[in-house]
C-alpha cells in the first residue's frame, strides 16, 4: 500500500464574519495544510497570496482578531488538523 | 428583566443586592435616523466567550446569581440587545460584577453590529473607549 496517496490531507476549516465575510463574499472554505502553515499568521499570508479583497484585508493594514477552535488567540498561535480558524473585524456587541 | 429579577429573589436568600444593566438599540445616531440593527454572531464561541467571563466575575467577586442576555439577528430601534444582572449580598461585588461584565462583552464577545440608517447600512465600528475600560480590570 502506498502509504503516501492513501494520507488523508489535513485540513483547517477557515470561517469569516461580519464585513470580512461580505467583502470576500465568502463565509467559509477549506485550506490545505502544508509544512509552510504552522500558524495563524501563516494561514494570514496564504490568504493574502490570494490577492484582491484578500490580499486588502489579510496584508496587515486592516486590524483582523483571530479564534482557533472558537478561543480568541493571536497570530502565532500554532494550527493543526482538522482546527476552525476564524477570522473577523474587532467585536461590537453589547 | 422582571422574570430574571424575580428568579434571583427566588434563588439566594442573602443577596442584598442586585444590579442590572439593559443595552438598547439606540433610534438615532450621527445625524442618522436608526432604523434597525442586525446583530450577527459566532455560534459556539459565542456561548463559550459569555461562560468565560461569566466565569471570571465569578472567581474575582463573590456572587450569588449572573445573568447574561444577548439577543442575536435583526432588531427594531428602541429594542433591547443585552441584559447583564448580578446578584450578591452587598452592592459593591454586583456593581463592579456588571460592569466588569459589560466592559469584557463589548471587547471579547464575538457579536458584530450593523446598523440600518435612513442614510443605508454600516457596521458599528470598534470604540477604543471600549478597550481602555476594559483594561482597567
Amino acid at each position: 500500500m502506498d502509504t503516501l496517496s492513501q494520507r488523508k490531507r489535513e485540513m483547517l476549516r477557515i470561517l469569516f464574519f461580519a464585513s470580512l465575510r461580505e467583502r470576500l463574499h465568502c463565509n467559509e472554505q477549506q485550506l490545505a495544510l502544508s509544512t509552510d502553515i504552522r500558524t495563524v499568521a501563516d494561514v494570514k499570508s496564504c490568504l493574502a497570496g490570494k490577492g484582491g479583497v484578500f490580499a486588502e484585508i489579510f496584508s496587515g493594514t486592516v486590524r483582523v482578531m483571530s479564534a482557533v477552535n472558537q478561543q480568541m488567540v493571536k497570530d502565532e498561535e500554532p494550527v493543526s488538523d482538522g482546527d476552525e480558524v476564524a477570522f473577523f473585524p474587532p467585536v461590537t456587541g453589547g | 428583566m422582571a422574570s430574571v429579577l424575580d428568579e434571583f429573589k427566588q434563588g439566594h436568600g442573602d443577596s442584598g443586592a442586585v444590579v442590572s444593566f439593559t443595552g438598547l438599540v439606540r433610534t438615532s445616531g450621527e445625524a442618522t435616523t436608526i432604523e434597525a440593527m442586525t446583530l450577527e454572531h459566532y455560534p459556539g464561541m459565542t456561548e463559550k466567550s459569555l461562560a468565560a467571563i461569566e466565569q471570571q466575575a465569578r472567581t474575582r467577586w463573590e456572587l450569588n446569581e449572573v445573568r447574561i442576555i444577548h439577543r442575536i439577528g435583526r432588531l427594531a430601534a428602541g429594542e433591547n440587545i443585552v441584559l447583564v444582572a448580578t446578584a450578591s449580598a452587598h452592592r459593591q461585588a454586583a456593581f463592579e460584577a456588571a460592569q466588569f461584565i459589560m466592559d469584557h462583552l463589548k471587547t471579547e464577545a464575538p457579536f458584530w453590529k450593523k446598523e440600518h440608517t435612513s442614510r443605508g447600512d454600516h457596521w458599528v465600528e470598534g470604540r477604543q473607549s471600549d478597550h481602555d475600560a476594559k483594561s482597567r480590570w
